[in-house]
């Protein structure tokens, strides 16, 4: 940096102060996050989808009604950053525990955050026979098809031939089985009243996940039973690409075997 | 006049349920319980809003608990050994969380799939913990239908006064027997302020959370001791014990549940023949009645411990005695249950060894 250059910004003198008044203000904080920094990675999408549901829990003031479930895996912290009552489940249990939630509170909105390996792994006893039972929650499913939180392994979701640190030469479906499409799985239930596949690595995908998340929150305040929100996701860490490289893993790798869109809506509004 | 009937020891902890004021109640089929799940199904539609669901596994039975009860309802579950098994994560994980609930394990022969006979070879699993880490559950072991009752009443004040889980450990026989019960009288719902729940943040408080992670080690420490001291309250304060002639007790014997009531006749039968028998019963297996039975051992020429195990308590009434006494086990396992003459005769090869009276 050159004298002159320094000079200039002195001169100019921004102070936060100056800068954030009322009439420079045009976006507030999400009122259902917490004001504190996430632990999540550079470029992790589960920033964006934590963001937008509390996002769509503040637009419909259900923040004192609505209370959320974290699983075991990256999102373990979720109660840190979402401002709303939560229970913290062991791992794959979550759509347990928001069924005992529910049951004895059915006029709260109550939904689970859930990772594939948590919800597609270990949990898949518990994700089945909830969505089965047509429980009036919202399952959220952030899929990047890795185990995060342990750095890496295969998950449930890894893709044919995908490396992580438990399949080193790829997964190869002979011996480590196939990728699981849990959301078509359970769509055919009737118990599953919205299915839906999103993602949130562009603006206009994040727009489109926030919509299902808020529709699911609708479909809930009607009783109309489980609504199930699966978010392609990313890891840029664990699949060691910069966060860049990665969305460019998520739309030319994940998004051909997970398609975004609806896998299952309401018949009457079809 | 409270109502009195005759009832299946099953049947009466699952009407005592709905008299306790039991919000939620999450079971799955198990032999020598399933009555529970069936007289909750039939009987809490034509009465009350309670939630009864029947639960796609015990694994998802405690984790239901612990949604339940985190939302402030008083919830409960009921199973048998294997059942039990599946649920010592989510018991875990409730101790740490301090979820007030109540588990029923109507225990049975093991180990593995075992039989569907009486046993009490879950001693140790109920008392030293189960699950992983350091916690403790407050356990109660009736031994009668009329205490298959009362147990759950008083399971849910335990539950609610120290925000623990609480088990109550009967066996096959207790849950299948029929007795007469007096059954209490309909208790209110929510009775008990739980200003910690996950009801949905209201504006003028923070945010509730129910969770046993606390990664940094020092925090963890904190909780750890925190239970600690809850637990040694609980030793100074619910312990809870029936003792059957011991003011001139010369060999006592020492049993809980099933086996108490057996030991009861072989008490009858020892003094019969002049041997100044007498009984301590815990009631609470956690706390352990420590300092009745030590007490007592200052004055015994020696202790029975008798079970329907192969020795698990008795390490308790060790610690207990210290030395003080010779301690003897008799135990049969595998859902047999021993004749209180069986139990007499062991009495006399141990401590007699057939002497002349």
């Amino acid at each position: 940096m050159s004298e002159n250059t320094q000079l200039e910004i002195e001169e100019q003198n921004f102070l936060e102060e100056d800068i954030c008044v009322k009439e420079n203000l045009v976006f507030d904080r999400t009122q259902a996050l917490t004001d504190v920094e996430m632990h999540y990675c550079p470029g992790c999408g589960h920033g964006v989808a934590h963001r937008i549901i509390m996002e769509v829990v503040d637009e419909m003031g259900i923040q004192d009604k609505t209370i959320g479930v974290a699983p075991v895996g990256c999102s373990v912290f979720a109660y840190n950053y979402m401002n709303i009552d939560m229970q913290e489940a062991a791992h794959g249990r979550a759509s347990a525990v928001a069924t005992g939630i529910k049951r004895v509170l059915p006029d709260k909105f109550v939904f689970s955050y859930q990772g594939d390996g948590d919800l597609a792994a270990i949990g898949t006893g518990e994700t089945v026979h909830t969505v089965n039972r047509g429980e009036n929650i919202l399952i959220v499913f952030i899929n990047n098809a890795v185990y995060g939180m342990t750095s890496g392994q295969m998950a449930p979701t890894t893709l044919e031939g995908m490396v992580t640190t438990t399949s080193p030469y790829g997964r190869d479906p002979k011996i480590m089985g196939y990728p699981l499409k849990i959301a078509d799985l359970i769509a055919p239930l009737p118990g599953a009243y919205y299915v839906t596949r999103q993602a949130v690595n562009n603006a206009g995908n994040v727009r489109k996940a926030k919509k299902a998340i808020q529709k699911s929150f609708e479909y809930q305040k009607l009783n109309k039973g489980l609504c199930f929100v699966e978010i392609v996701s990313n890891c840029p860490s664990n699949w060691k690409m910069t966060p860049v490289e990665s969305n460019k893993f998520v739309e030319e790798k994940l998004f051909p075997f997970y398609p975004l869109g609806d896998i299952k809506v309401p018949k009457e509004i079809k | 006049m409270p109502e009195v009937r005759l009832m299946k020891g099953n049947e009466a902890l699952a009407e005592a349920a709905i008299r306790a004021g039991c919000d939620a109640y999450f079971g799955y089929p198990i032999t020598p319980q399933s009555e529970v799940l069936e007289y909750l199904s039939r009987e809490v539609p034509k009465k009350s809003n309670m939630v009864v669901l029947q639960a796609e596994s015990e694994i998802a039975s405690i984790n239901m608990i612990y949604g339940a009860a985190g939302a402030g309802k008083r919830a409960m579950t009921t199973s048998s050994s294997p059942g039990i098994s599946l649920m010592q994560e989510g018991l875990s994980y409730i101790a740490s969380a301090e979820l007030p609930c109540l588990v029923v394990n109507v225990n049975r022969g093991g180990p593995g799939l075992g039989t569907i006979q009486p046993a009490q070879g879950d001693y140790f699993q109920a008392t030293k913990g189960g699950g992983h880490g350091d916690y403790k559950l407050i356990v109660l072991a009736p031994s009668s239908v009329q205490e298959m009752a009362d147990h759950v009443r008083l399971g849910f004040e335990f539950a609610d006064k120290y925000r623990n889980p609480v088990m109550i450990l009967s066996d096959g026989a207790i849950g299948q027997m029929m007795e007469k019960v007096e059954l209490f009288d309909q208790l209110p719902r929510d009775m008990v302020k739980k200003p910690w729940a996950t009801t949905g943040k209201a504006k003028n408080r923070e945010r509730n959370i129910i969770t046993s992670l606390h990664i940094d080690p020092y925090d963890m420490e904190k909780i750890n001791l925190r239970l600690q001291e809850k637990y040694k309250q609980i030793m100074e304060n619910e312990v809870r014990y029936q003792s059957f002639q011991i003011d001139d007790v010369e060999y006592l014997l020492v049993a809980y549940g099933l086996s108490a009531r057996i030991c009861q006749k072989v008490v009858e039968i020892g003094r019969e023949k002049g041997i100044k028998l007498g009984l301590i019963r815990p009631i609470t297996l956690f706390p352990f009645p420590w300092n009745i039975i030590r007490s007592v051992s200052e004055r015994v020429k020696g202790i029975l411990d008798v079970e329907l195990n192969s020795g698990q308590m008795v390490e308790d009434v060790r610690l207990a005695v210290e030395g003080r006494a010779q301690v003897k086990f008799y135990g049969r396992m595998g859902g047999v249950i021993p004749s209180p003459e069986e139990i007499f005769e062991n009495f006399e090869k141990e401590f007699l060894k057939g002497e002349a009276l």
